[in-house]
């Protein structure tokens, strides 16, 4: 049984679809990526998962259980975490607030668990009384992610977690989502950078135009030919060119 | 110079800080429902009200009055939130905006009948202000607003910095929408903003009624400068909310001061329309206000 | 008989005022109906358009400005065009404002033109307000005199409400059905929707001076705080919904239905009750009224006569 599962999902914000029978799921341990081309959906698929979409048909499953129309704050509090791309801290509030709200549905005490999040994060720990707004972007998204994680979350999903980052920082995002799976969480991730996004992911999905158009394993996609022409030749993502100085960063 | 400090900037330091007592609260209701509460006025009338009538019952010093005051404003905020402004949640901005619009009027209404519209006092009788230093006038009453006052915003600042509930709403002000996706319960952080609003407002409109009196207008006539001052501190920063309110009811008082020559610098008739004219000046120059807040 | 007659002369005045009423509102509805612009600053342009007709066609007095015993059409006209002017130097100003604080600034733009209108009493004669105003067709016998005026306010009701529902259906009226639907894309289309607006602001503005400019010359009088300016706000924004908002033929049977309401409980409530209960009747009325706007809100935003869309296809999720 996955973890997580999008079954033909249909739907959009207002009258429009932009969703066409979007199924895939993922399951205990992996990394499962979403690539495609830009305005594909990507991101509308997982935000369905929160239920901030109007779907027509389709369903969500969590553990084989239906939370399709259940509210944000339900499915948040059942382990399914989510990193937005943007917005995705409260820049008013310190580094450690930010963790702290992550951590509100917990009963228990979070801080041992904070500290983990301070290991994994260095930077964050000496800036934790700092206001997040005043933060670098890749520092942002340290905060945001390690927010995510407070909850010790069933499952992580992360939308596009380097854009506008640096090349450095890109790879030193993809170790952490390593890391993190590492530990025992599934992640689903939604990623422009498809190839480095693919050399650390179990399975991936195409999408395109709303559609599900090819799923494979990492591995799998790499090396299709198709994939190469969508993303990794044309270069139009920057993430092509980018490629050389992708394999310095330990991905 | 003791004219100026006596007649003007005492006067405009009280009136700031019951400007910003109310400031705050719209300054949250707008940071996080994202909407401009025009009953806000009428809170203040309602907790004024309230206080009167404990204090006729009770014969009590209206600050001893004061925390119940709040409560039972804070309670029909409540209220009226559950029944007239939670429909509307999901709906366009504009009709909760409306619906408060019409709330103003209905509490007014209430109030004009439970009270009637004579004028009334809660601190009967004159109180003779202390002579400082053998020219500074301070009288007992604007002490215990000032100190009052200051005692409310550094509670509300410990609220807010400390308390999980404050950096909730802190969070939910800067993104509601991220707050749902952290997992925080956004309608007990939604009840929560009505009750500190609520309670402020009701706390400003008691300090009003101590310092003049009570009267079925008085929450409408401060409507204006309490959103300015909201508006001139950055909307969902309660703390540019303080500043605000300050600067305004300074600004108002120090407006009809004889700068230059012989009479007021503004006919003391156009006092209400300070605020409004520094509003619109914050609102053309930078509508995010002083301390960066939203703008929408 | 003389009830009848007593009947009629009030019917006539129901409609002479309710007629008024609707062009507040065709002018709301031209702002928030059409445009979604939040103006809760009526009172202030009624009270301009109100004090210059006035002040142009009374004869000269010692206490305020006037003597140029204009006729009245001069004043009407003038009316519209001041209340127009102020209009567009606020809309300047203050279009970009997102819905709410637009509310915000214009309640504080009716309360200025308020404290103005009261603080220069050279101007203006202050609180004591602006009396011996002419009146249309004052000279004639009853009841030719109150029927007459009655008949010049409908019929101005009436030729705006052909002119609006022109304006409507012709482009110009098209691009502001657009803009409201869907701003970015009239915008990429390349609208300068600011000065859509503003037109939309200014006309609105004018319609309610000359509303004012009308009631003036009714009442033969006209002072700052002529009808407790909020409340009369609200019932005209109440008018607009119940009678459906965006709908021209809903603004004018809202106003006539609203105030038909609003005086029938007036004449009601201090005929049937004692003198302290038919004061206090009045706070009951406005809060009644407040209560059906309410309801109107929550279960039937359309209103009774719900826009009619120009083209058919679009969605219902808009303002009322």
């Amino acid at each position: 049984m996955a973890v997580l599962e999008l079954e033909n999902i249909t739907g959009g914000y207002g009258e429009t679809e932009i969703l066409h029978g979007v199924s895939l799921k993922v399951e205990a341990g992996e990394v499962v990526v979403i690539i495609g081309p830009n305005g594909a959906g990507k991101s509308t698929a997982m935000k369905a998962v929160f239920g901030l979409l109007r779907l027509s048909s389709g369903r969500v499953l969590l553990d084989g259980a239906d939370i399709t129309s259940m509210a944000t704050e339900q499915v948040v509090r059942h382990g399914v975490c989510y990193v937005p791309q943007t917005a995705n801290i409260f820049p008013s509030l310190t580094v450690e607030e930010n963790l702290e709200m992550g951590a509100y549905v917990r009963k228990d005490d979070y801080r041992p668990r904070m500290n983990e999040i301070y290991d994994l994060f260095p930077p964050l720990a000496e800036k934790r009384r700092q206001s997040a707004g005043t933060l670098s972007g890749g520092q942002r998204q340290m905060v945001a992610m390690g927010k995510a994680l407070m909850l010790d979350p069933k499952i992580l999903l992360v939308d596009e977690p380097t854009a506008g980052l640096s090349p450095k920082f890109r790879g030193e995002i993809f170790k952490v989502v390593q890391d993190i799976n590492g530990a025992g969480v599934p992640i689903l991730m939604v990623e422009q950078n498809a190839k480095q996004a693919l050399s650390i992911a179990n399975r991936g999905y195409v999408l395109v135009d709303g559609r599900n158009r090819i799923d494979d394993s990492g591995p799998g996609l790499l090396a299709n030919r198709e994939v190469a022409e969508m993303f990794l030749g044309g270069g139009t993502n920057g993430n092509g060119t980018g490629s050389g100085a992708g394999g310095t960063n330990g991905t | 110079m003791m004219d100026f400090i006596n007649f003007h900037l005492m006067p405009g330091v009280i009136l700031g800080s019951i400007y910003a007592l109310g400031a705050i609260g719209i300054s949250l209701t707008f940071g996080i429902l994202r909407f401009a509460n025009f009953a806000h006025g009428e809170t203040m009338t309602l907790g004024a009200y309230f206080a009167f009538t404990l204090v006729q019952l009770t014969g009590w010093h209206p600050l001893a009055v004061l925390p119940f005051a709040m409560i039972l404003t804070a309670a029909v905020a409540l209220g009226v939130d559950r029944v007239f402004y939670k429909p509307f949640r999901a709906a366009p901005a504009i009709m909760v905006v409306i619906a408060s619009f019409g709330m103003m009027l209905m509490i007014r209404s209430v109030i004009q009948f439970s009270w009637g519209v004579q004028l009334k006092s809660l601190v009967p009788g004159i109180q003779r202000p202390y002579i400082l230093f053998d020219a500074l006038r301070i009288s007992p009453k604007h002490m215990l607003i000032v100190g009052s006052a200051l005692g409310l915003m550094l509670a509300v600042h410990l609220l807010l910095s400390r308390t999980k509930i404050g950096k909730a709403m802190r969070a939910m002000s800067d993104s509601p929408e991220l707050a749902r996706l952290t997992g925080i319960d956004t309608e007990m952080v939604i009840r929560a903003t009505w009750v500190l609003g609520a309670g402020l407002a009701a706390a400003a409109g008691v300090f009003l009624a101590i310092d003049t009196h009570v009267e079925t207008m008085m929450g409408f006539k401060l409507l204006l400068p309490v959103f300015a001052a909201a508006i001139l501190g950055g909307i969902g920063r309660p703390y540019g909310a303080m500043a605000g309110g300050l600067i305004i009811g300074i600004a108002e008082e120090l407006s009809s001061y004889a700068w230059l020559g012989d009479g007021p610098l503004l006919a003391p008739g156009y006092k209400a329309g300070v605020a409004f004219a520094l509003m619109i000046a914050m609102l053309i120059w930078r509508p995010s206000g002083l301390f960066r807040g939203k703008v929408f | 008989m003389d009830q009848a007659y007593g009947i009629f002369l009030y019917v006539v005045s129901l409609l002479t005022m309710g007629g008024i009423y609707a062009i507040l509102a065709l002018g709301l509805n031209i702002q928030f109906g059409f445009t979604g612009l939040f103006n809760a600053g009526i009172a202030g342009f009624f009270a301009v358009g109100a004090y210059v007709s006035a002040i142009l066609t009374t004869a000269p007095s010692a206490r305020h400005l006037g003597g140029y015993e204009l006729p009245v059409v001069f004043g009407l006209v003038a009316a519209m065009v001041v209340s127009g002017a102020i209009g567009w130097l606020v809309g300047r100003i203050c279009i970009r404002l997102r819905a709410d604080y637009l509310a915000i600034a214009t309640i504080g733009i009716a309360e200025t033109l308020r404290l103005i209108l009261k603080n220069e009493t050279w101007a203006t004669n202050g609180a004591r307000g602006v009396s011996e105003v002419p009146k249309p067709f004052e000279h004639l016998p009853e009841p030719w005199n109150q029927v007459g005026l009655m008949l010049l306010v409908l019929s101005i009701v009436a030729v705006l409400y052909f002119l609006l529902e022109r304006a409507r259906t012709a482009p110009w009226g098209r691009v502001m059905s657009a803009i409201r639907e869907n701003e970015p894309a009239a915008r990429a289309a390349g609208k300068n929707v600011e000065q859509f607006r503003i037109q939309a602001f200014v006309t609105g503005c004018a319609v309610m001076g000359l509303a004012g400019g009308l009631t003036a010359h009714y009442l033969k009088f006209i002072d700052p705080n002529a009808a407790e300016p909020l409340t009369a706000t609200f019932l005209v924004f109440v008018m607009l919904i119940i009678g459906g908002s965006g709908n021209n033929k809903g603004a004018i049977l809202g106003a006539i239905l609203m105030w038909t309401v609003w005086s029938a409980t007036e004449i009601a409530t201090s005929r049937l009750l004692p003198d302290e209960w038919a004061i206090r009747s009045a706070y009951v009325r406005v809060f009644l009224i407040g209560l059906v706007l309410q309801i109107v809100l929550q279960r039937f935003p359309g209103g009774i006569l719900p826009e009619r869309r120009l083209s058919a296809a679009k969605g219902d999720k808009s303002s009322p």
